[in-house]
């Protein structure tokens, strides 16, 4: 191990907390709005398709449509806050802001940036999730209390898909290449993973692609928790998501050690 | 113990040598200038010395560890002014301050403690709660050098303080430098501009394609590489002026539409040029400027 690894590494367990509360303070100016903004667009999605598509379709899973996708939707808003929060905000925050370029100047090194801003994109998951999972719970469409089981999941999902938007954020030199992230990756896993409808509806071919997919095994975790019942093998879903929670982030790192570093 | 000590120090970029074989040492307390052109390597001489980047041969130290091997305990007590100002634009001033100390490990209660006397540095007191979008050029540069501060470092690493600035703005960061460096502060500043290195720096290194081509203080430099009056000639053909005057210059440049002569005897020139209507003709002391030309052939900041 080169001195050039130590600077891509956490320097200890606690200095991303700085980048973190650098996060929250910037977003408590816009709260409000964020919050709103956050939350807006799978609310829309949970009633529109919920009540709208529920009538038609009746239903399924052996509960109504709404309560279905209640759970999907919770991970789905967990996947793109957390996505979101990191290729555009922290990619700002690393390039034209140069906010990173002054942090790398104090004590902390790259692996404490990006772990603190992993760790803010899924605070900001965990806040979208949860928001849903609030309305859906008051509507009565969730079971209380098993739908604290998918708090944490929550928490990891957002992990997850900020590590993995993290590699895409040091890969890009642009924005622009975001676009390709969002409707080639992004898209097609909200209607693979069974946020909408059940997985079993696809082609077999598709089923086993889902397998690999962090949103399905956030789906199968968080899902089941909503509704009250016992999510089947837990602990390979757990381990899914942990893996692309922690691979990525090292993929990142060292991404990010040539972009910024060399 | 030196401050920064560099030896044998390259650095490549693809096929472009950034630095070449650079060696040179900063004792505590002194200010210290990289001077040159654009491309000569200066930003990325500063970005080695806090450990941003490696170099591919050389040894570096700063503040008595290896870097960059251990940057990270060297910038503990180094305060970087960078050359684009990357301040949080939603923040006060306050909260930059509050937010930067805090990537050192300080607690609110320390950082708070110390931001008075930050904010009476920069001339800051009465900006507390304005936002860094609403200041102007200058101040903004001078809550980047209290941000600076703000871990209390021994060494101050910036570069290109003042460019950018308005005159006014750049002669208050030159008066507050100073009185850092009364305060025992050490300074290692990269700059293009030659009354900025002049002024500030006990010593400096001139840079030209990342070789240290002259080293010394400002003053012993003019001395030793110049010498004499400096006469600026604009508005005639420059090469016609050559051959008019040569016979008594020690030294002739010529750069542009512009004419430098180093003469022993400035008055003998300019006899010989008083019969020459619409020329231009500027005699003045020589400075770090004429120091690059007579080494370059080239003007710096242009």
């Amino acid at each position: 191990m080169g001195d050039g690894s130590a600077a891509a590494l956490p320097a200890n367990a606690w200095n991303w907390i700085a980048v973190w509360q650098r996060n929250y303070l910037a977003w408590k100016k816009v709260a409000l709005a964020s919050i709103l903004g956050n939350l807006a667009d799978p609310m829309i999605y949970l009633f529109g398709l919920g009540l709208g598509l529920g009538l038609v379709v009746g239903r399924v899973d052996g509960t109504s449509y709404i309560a279905f996708l209640a759970g999907g939707m919770v991970a789905t808003s967990a996947m793109t806050s957390a996505t979101f929060e990191t290729i555009y905000a922290a990619f700002a925050r690393m390039n034209a802001q140069r906010t990173w370029e002054g942090i790398l100047y104090t004590q902390l090194t790259l692996g404490d940036i990006i772990l603190g801003e992993l760790a803010w994109a899924a605070s900001k998951a965990f806040l979208a999730g949860t928001g849903i999972m609030i309305v859906a719970t008051m509507l009565g469409y969730a079971a209380w209390p098993s739908v604290l089981y998918a708090l944490p999941v929550i928490v990891l999902t957002g992990f997850a898909f900020a590590s993995l938007a993290m590699v895409v954020t040091a890969l890009a030199p642009s924005y622009d290449y975001f676009i390709f992230y969002q409707t080639l990756v992004l898209t097609p896993m909200l209607f693979l993973c069974g946020a909408v409808f059940p997985i079993t509806q696809l082609p077999h071919a598709f089923q086993q692609v889902a397998q690999f997919l962090p949103l399905a095994h956030a789906i199968d975790l968080i899902r089941p928790a909503m509704l009250g019942r016992q999510a089947d093998s837990m602990g390979l879903h757990v381990g899914a998501l942990c893996i692309y929670a922690v691979l990525p982030f090292f993929v990142s790192a060292a991404l990010f050690r040539r972009r910024l570093m060399s | 113990m030196k401050t920064i000590d560099l030896s044998g120090v390259s650095k490549t970029y693809g096929d472009k040598v950034v630095v070449d074989g650079l060696s040179f040492s900063v004792a505590p307390g002194e200010c210290f200038g990289l001077l040159g052109p654009n491309g000569a390597g200066k930003s990325t001489i500063a970005r080695m010395v806090l450990g941003m980047t490696s170099p591919d041969a050389g040894k570096i130290t700063v503040l008595g560890v290896p870097v960059p091997a251990r940057a990270r305990l060297a910038r503990r007590g180094i305060g970087v002014v960078p050359q684009f100002d990357n301040l949080d634009p939603e923040f006060t001033v306050r909260e930059n301050l509050l937010v930067y100390g805090r990537y050192f490990g300080m607690s609110t209660r320390q950082i708070k403690a110390v931001m008075p006397s930050l904010l009476e540095f920069a001339r800051l007191e009465s900006k507390v709660d304005a936002r860094v979008s609403e200041l102007s050029g200058g101040m903004k540069r001078r809550l980047t050098l209290a941000r600076a501060l703000i871990n209390d470092p021994q060494l101050l690493v910036m570069d290109e303080p003042t460019t950018g600035l308005d005159p006014h703005a750049r002669h208050l960061i030159w008066e507050r430098l100073r009185s850092l460096l009364a305060r025992g502060k050490t300074i290692i500043l990269t700059t293009h501009f030659m009354e900025e290195a002049e002024r500030l720096c006990d010593r400096l290194c001139v840079l030209e394609r990342g070789r240290n081509i002259a080293e010394g203080r400002p003053h012993v430099l003019i001395d030793e590489l110049i010498g004499c009056e400096v006469i600026e000639i604009y508005g005639g053909n420059p090469h016609e002026l050559e051959s008019l005057i040569k016979p008594y210059a020690d030294r002739i440049e010529v750069s542009g539409e512009t004419l430098f002569c180093y003469a022993p005897d400035p008055e003998q020139v300019r006899g010989r040029l008083r019969e020459r209507a619409g020329l231009r003709v500027l005699q003045r002391p020589p400075n770090l400027e004429d120091v690059f030309l007579r080494l370059t052939g080239r003007e710096m900041e242009k």
